[in-house]
């Protein structure tokens, strides 16, 4: 045994050599340049014109809204107070068994960290969305967002209103169930993770605070189905059982273009942008 | 209080082939053994409750209840209802991940290229094994990856490298709920999580 599995390997060597090599450089690329290359954060100012905007919902604390997104359109949510957190969970319309994929996200784009300029994966190697402005740039796709469970540890005997169950809740109302409901990304929470990978919560730090009027824009790859939660973050260290509202435009975005920064975020994000395109227009899987 | 677990006391003791796939149900108060027989090879697994599988293991409740990004000795594994599933209770590795995710055709054909979309992946496996207990790939949640290394640094870089389990390394998982275990023993070949070169793993139950 000892003999032949040597022999098998000796013949891999090279292969493995391969691989080890473009993995660095697609690394390298990914960590270096690209990261390097993001735009910055959106300015407060950047406002929508009132001619792009379709609906404007006002999300109050503690509770969801759903939305049917088509492709090329977008969402601005924001966090009008500065005091609170949005959850979204999302899956595709045309089937509800390709979803958003946060592990996906992450390990796509080798950060934790989104912001303007990188996008948000599907589990099918596609792109769901675009985030196309971002004033934040802290944003938590680690942790979720409030459970039951969380709550009470937080709270205590207050009742509050949670994102775990109001997933739930969007979900069936849009057909789906217990099982479609898995891991979400919270918007306007400044998790990251320290030297001995405990969470924190970066809130002292300087461009990671959460200020009155941050906003990030989603623009829609594919036509979604998504859901917000306002029901806070579990590691928010000022948590409110009823946050503030927060404000939800929707809005017609610029289309996407050869010089988006966010088709431009490297060689997987352009190549998840061609296979999001045959999918859509050709229904060419993968 | 740990007693020394023997082999030939297990109630099972089993090979999983390289790129190969596993499933069992662990009864509460059962001991699973997963060992890294020739070392820095990625295990994925996914956990259901035994008597409901729509409550599965949740990588967010488990990193909250934790408050950390790793699994490693004395995480309590918890469910998507907050319940504990399984507790990490022996540990020769020191840290294993839950935020990477499975590896897929699909993502594989993003990450790199579309050539390697023909290669086999863990939800390829995930899939065939989840279809004996009648679940689909929206059952697929994220995973807890034993002995893959993802180290998370401050500044938010993520990346996949070398694994730090050197031949024979393993880890131990008391039931706390009768749980179905569902094994991939990764094929992956583009990133460092197998060495670029899947090989075995045994895993053994103890009462």
């Amino acid at each position: 045994m000892t003999s032949s599995s040597t022999s098998v390997q000796s013949q891999a060597q090279p292969q493995r050599q391969v691989h080890r090599q473009r993995y660095e450089a697609l690394r390298a690329a990914g960590q270096g340049i690209t990261a390097l290359a993001l735009p910055p954060a959106t300015l407060r100012s950047h406002t929508l014109s009132a001619s792009d905007i379709t609906h404007h919902e006002k999300i109050p604390g503690g509770w969801y809204h759903t939305i049917r997104l088509a492709r090329g359109n977008a969402l601005r949510l924001v966090n009008t107070s500065g005091s609170t957190s949005v959850a979204l969970m999302a899956w595709c319309a045309a089937d509800t068994s390709e979803r958003l994929s946060l592990v996906d996200t992450m390990k796509v784009q080798w950060s934790i960290s989104l912001r303007k300029g990188r996008v948000l994966y599907t589990d099918m190697g596609r792109i769901a969305f675009s985030i196309i402005e971002d004033t934040c740039g802290a944003h938590d796709a680690l942790a979720g967002s409030t459970t039951s469970a969380s709550n009470a540890v937080t709270f205590g005997a207050v009742v509050a209103r949670n994102s775990r169950d109001n997933f739930l809740v969007a979900a069936a109302k849009l057909g789906l169930s217990r099982r479609d409901v898995a891991g979400c990304v919270t918007f306007f929470s400044p998790v990251g993770v320290n030297a001995l990978g405990k969470l924190v919560w970066k809130g002292d730090q300087t461009g990671s605070q959460r200020i009155p009027g941050d906003f990030v824009d989603l623009r829609a790859e594919m036509d979604m189905l998504v859901v917000l939660s306002n029901a806070g973050h579990p590691l928010d260290p000022t948590p409110s059982a009823v946050p503030a509202d927060v404000d939800v435009l929707h809005f017609v975005p610029p289309a996407l273009s050869a010089r988006d920064p966010c088709y431009l975020a490297g060689s997987e994000a352009a190549r998840a942008f061609g296979f999001t395109k045959r999918h859509v227009e050709q229904g060419v899987r993968v | 209080m740990s007693k020394s677990l023997q082999a030939t006391d297990a109630l099972m003791d089993t090979v999983i082939a390289a790129q190969g796939r596993w499933s069992c149900v662990l009864q509460r108060g059962q001991t699973l053994r997963v060992i890294d027989l020739e070392g820095q090879q990625a295990v994925d697994a996914l956990f259901y409750a035994a008597q409901d599988t729509a409550e599965r293991y949740s990588a967010q409740d488990t990193v909250l209840a934790q408050q950390s990004a790793y699994i490693e000795l004395g995480t309590r594994l918890m469910s998507n209802e907050g319940r504990l599933m399984l507790r990490v209770i022996a540990d020769s590795t020191g840290r294993h991940d839950t935020a990477a995710g499975c590896c897929s055709c699909e993502s594989n054909a993003v990450r790199f290229g579309e050539p390697t979309k023909y290669q086999h992946a863990c939800r390829e496996n995930f899939v065939l094994e989840l279809g004996k207990h009648g679940m689909g790939k929206r059952d697929i949640v994220p995973n807890v990856n034993f002995f893959m290394n993802v180290p998370i640094d401050e500044s938010g870089d993520f990346v996949v490298v070398e694994g730090i389990s050197p031949p024979g390394s393993y880890v131990d998982l008391k039931a706390e709920m009768d749980v179905l275990c569902v094994f991939s023993n990764c094929p992956q070949i583009n990133n460092p999580c197998n060495d670029f070169n899947p090989t075995p793993v045994r895993v053994l139950i103890w009462a």
